[in-house]
């Protein structure tokens, strides 16, 4: 494989990180006020990369044909299922971002250009077949995350949340690189292949504990109990547009990460790693649902709701199957645009000054004052909770329905019944919304383009989206069959 | 009817009426809701009429696959078919039942009850065991917003001991389908039905469907968010609540446990059994101290719910073909019922017993209805809920003497506590000034309980027109449950009678025999 052949398949982070050093020119010499400007050209930018992922996941590519650099990149089928997504988280934070920052003070040009390297970082991340590749990708995608996460300079939340993302995000990472070299140094490689052959001849201690400490890193990025602590924090205290890139595209770029980790790289020594991810789950179900039920502030409500839906992608990938990652993976899709919806619906949450909204009691009364927000936001949240016949019931359907092919059909079992404590705190959110008087303190105008994400995030949501299960399924197919590919 | 496909026409005219709903006032919101009511009225009396008695199991069919784990499939046999005619008779009712009493945000009250309405019937209609899931899942959503925003004082608390009630009955069965689906290889009910599962396993199959619809049903003890939920519902929401919500309950045990699991309901009859005489009993004694009069009717809902699942698990033909009329009985008469409560509290808004009282000076219309009603709840020959209780009983009786000991006095206290209410409501002398100044039923009031009085005793007089579609059905559910039929408990067997005083040599001649 030559080096052109390589430069060609990772034609999309070129053009991302090509387009981020531009802007980042732009941005220095035209200041604040190109901010709108750099910000429309990197949605553009993310539009055509979203584009250029779509072909390889149609052929389902896969295998030696998409590899570069040696085995340490994959543009596959895989990748562009989760590019897609994160593509999608960023372009939506880029839309919603503006109008935020602009109120709250100034819209800098930097916020654009970072979110491009977060996504230009996670795109790395899910093509990544080698260790190295991925902490490169990760750690590029986590310093521009701090950043963000801390955008809000004058805001002493926001300065928290990132400086206890960062340094939780670091102690993370050196947990994830000390797995990695455990890793390296029981295998005699850091190339998933090679560690995937060398692991099907046995499994040495030094590596299990390689295993753990690789698979905690990744549990941290995906805020999966026992890693969970920073969520409620960050979420909390980053500005909501950042929060809502936060629950979208590193999510889905550390889930798909975590599902090629265990099955391309452990995938010889499923039953060391099952156990791992299966407590994981369970315990994130657990803890998100019974966590949230004190909430008051309705962005530590959805960082506990995220907790909790991911222990439900990560019982998809415990059941062990390809058909169990296919369910993580379609339900993944189909959380990316759940979070898009509640957090489009958050921002809107404004009082008549449009200042923001986000005590959950505030919200009573709401569906008087802004009928098609309060459905919007009850949508999302019987969509969350599972509920048929809203779209979020069909993630859980096909992560239950391959765990129990898997023959785990207690863990299904415990699984779909702690699925009804969290209902209580998604009720609540409705109950308030539709049972409480006016509490007075919303107003103001929703705007259009926020209107239009939240339309169409619903429509997705609605009982229409089962006319897409067919399709989603079979992308996510195209996608996990990268997975076993050579 | 050749391929027309009418369930799903009925489907989509509440549905689309729903969303109309939305968009008009509350004037245009109530007229639209009723037209789309009696439009699947008319629809679903053109369903009985073209449903050919003795024909294919499964009529009316549909398939589309839709989606990608489960189909678009829907059908109907006899039992569905009555089930849909009773949701399709009360819908109207409810439209009318809160078409003054109910004032507050009436576009979305009108649009959850149409929504409620096609859930039901894609309850009734569904022929894929998700869809099936979906449709019966669904239903928590609207019925948690009525009783939410529409309720009395405890509303909040009610809503969601109902949501979460019945949602974790539910999950289970959710598991306990995907392990049956895995195994079998389809998702078609049909198919299902004739599908033998391993006994061991059947078990906790069945577990896991009682878990939800002994909710739904709801039996003893899992029964205690049915009085909350009435108590806070709008007089509309009870009538829907007991008239056809409660009956999915029986509609799964008939559709899901029996066929599917019938080693296992056989293994479990007699827990069944023992919860639904306690159910009749002890439920009706509660009924009979209740101050409130929504929650005396409430408890006799559990009551007779217990009479329907003696009956279903009495495997014959007498027990399942009296359940299905003790639930049609049921949904008619409780409906009436709390529609009567609903005519007073209009009026006076309270549900006190106590506040009322001599009414049938006052408001002898009303009194004369709310009579009959009382004297059917009991169970008086004539009326529907005779025929389905004798039945009941009468089936029972084959397979536990004991058991139909203890349902029968359910019927002496349900005349008790019924007879009781009566007395304190309508006859006595007139205590209070205000229920003695209420005006008698208007032509809506009058109407609706007329056409509802009609019904009841149609279904008493000549229940035929209602058991002939599903007699075929039950007998193909008895032929299946035969082979798992438990032993009654009364099997009169010829006796080997000796005579009066043996004498010597008889009594060696049969002991050498």
């Amino acid at each position: 494989m030559n080096l052109l052949t390589s430069l060609g398949l990772v034609a999309s982070e070129e053009v991302l990180s090509g387009f981020g050093l531009l802007l980042l020119l732009v941005a220095a010499w035209g200041g604040d006020k190109a901010a709108r400007t750099v910000t429309v050209a990197s949605i553009l930018a993310l539009a055509a990369v979203a584009v250029m992922a779509v072909p390889s996941l149609m052929l389902s590519r896969a295998g030696v044909d998409v590899s570069a650099f040696d085995g340490q990149f994959a543009q596959d089928s895989f990748a562009s299922y989760a590019k897609l997504l994160i593509y999608l988280g960023a372009a939506v934070t880029l839309l919603v971002a503006p109008n935020f920052f602009e109120k709250a003070g100034v819209y800098r040009a930097e916020f654009p250009i970072l979110v491009l390297f977060a996504a230009l970082g996670m795109g790395i991340m899910v093509s990544a077949t080698d260790m190295l590749t991925l902490y490169v990708g990760l750690e590029l995608n986590s310093l521009a995350a701090y950043v963000l996460a801390a955008m809000l300079r004058t805001d002493e939340r926001s300065a928290e949340a990132g400086l206890k993302y960062f340094v939780l995000g670091s102690l993370a990472s050196g947990i994830l690189l000390f797995g990695i070299s455990l890793t390296y140094g029981f295998t005699g490689s850091t190339n998933f292949g090679a560690i995937h052959e060398s692991l099907s001849h046995g499994l040495p201690t030094g590596a299990l504990f390689g295993i753990v400490f690789v698979l905690s890193g990744l549990a941290f990025k995906i805020s999966a109990v026992p890693f969970h602590m920073w969520t409620p924090d960050v979420y909390e205290g980053a500005p909501t547009p950042v929060t809502t890139f936060f629950a979208t595209a590193p999510k889905a770029a550390a889930m798909a990460l975590l599902i090629r980790v265990c099955v391309s790289a452990f995938g010889s020594q499923t039953e060391a790693w099952q156990q791992i991810v299966m407590a994981a789950a369970l315990l994130s179900i657990v803890v998100g649902a019974l966590g949230a039920i004190g909430q008051s502030n309705i962005k530590r409500l959805l960082a506990y709701s995220s907790i909790n839906n991911v222990g439900f992608m990560l019982l998809g990938l415990a059941a062990g199957t390809l058909e169990g990652v296919a369910g993580t993976l379609v339900y993944l899709a189909i959380y990316v645009v759940m979070s898009v919806v509640s957090f489009g619906a958050v921002l809107m949450l404004t009082d008549v000054d449009g200042n923001q909204v986000e005590a959950i009691a505030d919200l009573g009364g709401l569906s008087k004052v802004k009928p098609g927000l309060a459905a919007a936001m009850a949508m999302v949240m019987f969509s969350l909770a599972g509920i048929p016949p809203l779209f979020g019931f069909w993630g859980k359907f096909v992560v239950f329905m391959a765990v129990v092919k898997a023959g785990y059909v207690p863990l299904a079992a415990i699984g779909i019944a702690a699925s009804v404590i969290g209902a209580f705190y998604y009720l609540k959110v409705i109950k308030v919304m539709y049972f409480d008087e006016p509490s007075g303190k919303i107003g103001g105008k929703c705007l259009a383009s926020h209107t239009a994400i939240v339309v169409i995030g619903c429509l997705f949501i609605s009982p229409l989206g089962y006319l897409l299960t067919g399709p989603l399924g079979r992308l996510a197919e195209s996608a996990v069959s990268a997975l076993t590919h050579g | 009817m050749n391929g027309f496909p009418i369930l799903s026409l009925m489907l989509a005219v509440p549905l689309v009426a729903a969303i109309a709903c939305l968009f008009a006032d509350a004037k245009g919101a109530r007229w639209i809701a009723l037209a789309a009511t009696l439009v699947d009225f008319v629809l679903g009396i053109i369903l009985w009429s073209h449903y050919q008695v003795g024909g294919a199991q499964w009529q009316f069919t549909e398939s589309v696959p839709l989606f990608a784990g489960f189909k678009w499939a829907l059908g109907i046999d006899g039992i569905a078919l009555v089930l849909i005619l009773l949701s399709v008779f009360l819908m109207p009712m409810c439209i009318g039942a809160s078409w003054l009493a109910v004032q507050k945000r009436v576009p979305e009250y009108m649009a959850l009850f149409l929504l409620i309405e096609t859930l039901i019937i894609g309850v009734f209609t569904a022929q894929d065991i998700f869809l099936f899931y979906i449709f019966f899942e669904a239903g928590l959503i609207p019925m948690y917003l009525v009783i939410g925003i529409w309720g009395g004082a405890d509303r909040i608390y009610a809503s969601y001991k109902f949501f979460l009630y019945t949602l974790l009955g539910s999950v289970l069965m959710l598991v306990a389908m995907m392990w049956m689906v895995n195994l079998a290889g389809t998702s078609d009910v049909p198919t299902l039905m004739e599908y033998h599962f391993p006994v061991a396993a059947q078990k906790w199959l069945w577990l896991a469907f009682f878990a939800s619809f002994a909710v739904k049903m709801p039996m003893w003890p899992v029964h205690t968010w049915l009085p909350d939920a009435h108590v806070q519902a709008p007089t509309a929401g009870s009538i829907i609540l007991a008239g056809v919500l409660l009956k999915m309950g029986g509609y799964g045990f008939i559709r899901f446990s029996l066929p599917m699991f019938p080693e296992a309901s056989a293994y479990f009859a007699p827990l069944v059994w023992g919860l639904s005489m306690v159910a009749v009993v002890y439920t009706s004694l509660v009924a009979l101290v209740q101050s409130d009069m929504k929650k005396l009717i409430a408890y006799s809902s559990v009551a007779h719910m217990g009479v329907v699942t003696i009956g279903l698990f009495a495997f014959n033909r007498q027990g399942l073909e009296g359940s299905m009329m003790v639930m049609l009985a049921h949904g008619l008469v409780s409906g009436a019922l709390f529609f009567c409560v609903g005519v007073i509290y209009d009026r006076l808004h309270t549900r006190e017993i106590n506040r009322y009282g001599g009414l049938s000076i006052n408001m002898p219309k009303y009194a004369l209805f709310f009579m009959f009603f009382t004297m059917a709840s009991v169970g008086l020959p004539g009326t529907a809920n005779f025929v389905g209780e004798f039945l009941s009983l009468g089936g029972i009786y084959q397979a536990s003497s004991w058991v139909a000991l203890i349902a029968t006095t359910g019927i002496i206290l349900g005349a008790a506590y019924m007879l009781y209410l009566y007395r304190r409501v309508a006859f006595g002398e007139q205590k209070n000034a205000d229920a003695a100044a209420m005006p008698d039923l208007d032509g809506r009031e009058w109407t609706m309980l007329a056409l509802l009085a009609a019904a009841t005793l149609w279904m008493g007089v000549y229940p035929e027109s209602f058991i002939a579609p599903m007699r075929a059905d039950i007998a193909h559910l008895d032929a299946r449950l035969a082979q798992a039929k438990p032993k009654g408990d009364a099997q009169v067997t010829p006796g080997n009678p000796a005579s009066v005083a043996p004498t010597e040599e008889e009594h060696a001649q049969g002991s050498a025999e």
